[in-house]
Order: C-alpha cells, then structure tokens, then sequence
C-alpha cells in the first residue's frame, strides 16, 4: 500500500519495488474514500515518482482493511460523491470569504 | 548529521509523527536514514475514524519530506544536550 498526496490518492498493490522512494506498482488500484463510501478502481501498473509519496505501508493480512461501516459502492457514484463534497467545501470557502468582508468583530 | 545521530539514538522509542497533511501516525521507531526518513513499527493512525485507509498498516516507511512534527516523550529528550549540539552544529 502506499498512500501518495496531494490529491489524496491512496492506492493498493501486490507488489511494488523502490529506489530512493520512486516507486513501481503492480496491479495497482486507487481507493477513493468519500464519508462512508469507498471504492477501489484499478489502474494496472504505476510508476510514481519519490517527490510525491506520503506513506509506505505494509498491510497486515490479518486485520481489517476498512472500518465495518464503510460501504463499497460503484466508481460513478462515488465520483458523484466526490463532487458533492468539492462543491460543499466550495460553497463553504466562499461563504466565509463573504463573512470577511463583513468584517464582523 | 546531527539529527540523523539523535534519532538513530531514540529508535525503539514511541513517537508521534506528524505529516503535513495532518495524519499524526503513532509507533516504535524502527530505523531513520540520511534523509530523515522514518520507518514505524506497530502503527496506529491518532485518529481512527477521520483517516480509515490505514486501519491494517501495521508498519509503515514516512518519507521525510513529508514530515512536519516527529513528537518525542518529554523524558527522552535532553534539552541542555541538544542546545548545546545545535549550536555547534550551526557554527
């Protein structure tokens, strides 16, 4: 697994080799993770360059991948839902900038 | 140099790491390198349920770049000594 910022893309693979943190994935897929909704969507082999990896980790077999609540849905939804979030901290974003300009003390 | 030495000094102890990104990731540390580095053993993200990817990542390599904070028990630290190191480091 290896997680590489900044757009958040988290991608899980089965075998993967690296130099100076480049790395080279096998049969790679991004889990996009929205709230409670998850979805893997393969992505075959990757070649990441070093400057961009976050987290290396190694998984434990054994333990769960996921919290229970999680929900796997299709890759149109969770795109879906993706935007629905992007426009929700939007709106956010521009909301307060209106409240700055108010200038309340 | 001088931190690369200290925190090979420090490995097998709990720290907290705290990435840019804010995940703080806690563990034993494992093993540092020239470029800061940081393997962790036995890990747990600090809060669970905002960061569910890494439920099953029981170890893990940071890469240095990426760390903002690396959190050491108050005890560990020598304040005088490392004071004292810098300064000269910085000469």
């Amino acid at each position: 697994m290896s997680w590489a910022g900044p757009d958040d893309i988290f991608l899980s693979t089965s075998l993967a080799t690296y130099l100076d943190t480049n790395v080279v994935l096998e049969g790679a897929c991004e889990r996009v993770i929205v709230g409670d909704l998850y979805c893997d969507i393969p992505l075959g082999l990757y070649v990441i360059r070093g400057e961009n990896v976050v987290i290396i980790g190694e998984l434990d077999l054994e333990k769960e991948e996921l919290p229970s609540r999680m929900n796997p849905v299709s890759e149109d939804e969770i795109k879906r839902a993706q935007k629905a979030e992007r426009e929700a901290t939007d709106l956010k974003g521009s909301m307060r900038k209106r409240m700055e300009f108010l200038d309340f003390d | 140099m001088l931190f690369f030495s200290y925190f090979k000094d420090l490995v097998g102890r709990e720290v907290t790491v705290e990435l840019k990104n804010d995940l703080a990731i806690r563990g034993t540390l494992h093993s540092v390198d020239q470029y800061l580095n940081i393997k962790l053993e036995n890990t747990r993200v600090v809060d669970q349920d905002k960061y569910p990817h890494m439920l099953s990542v029981r170890n893990c390599f940071i890469r240095g770049s990426v760390v903002r904070y690396v959190q050491l028990p108050p005890e560990e630290v020598d304040i005088e000594l490392l004071h004292d190191a810098t300064r000269r480091e910085a000469r």
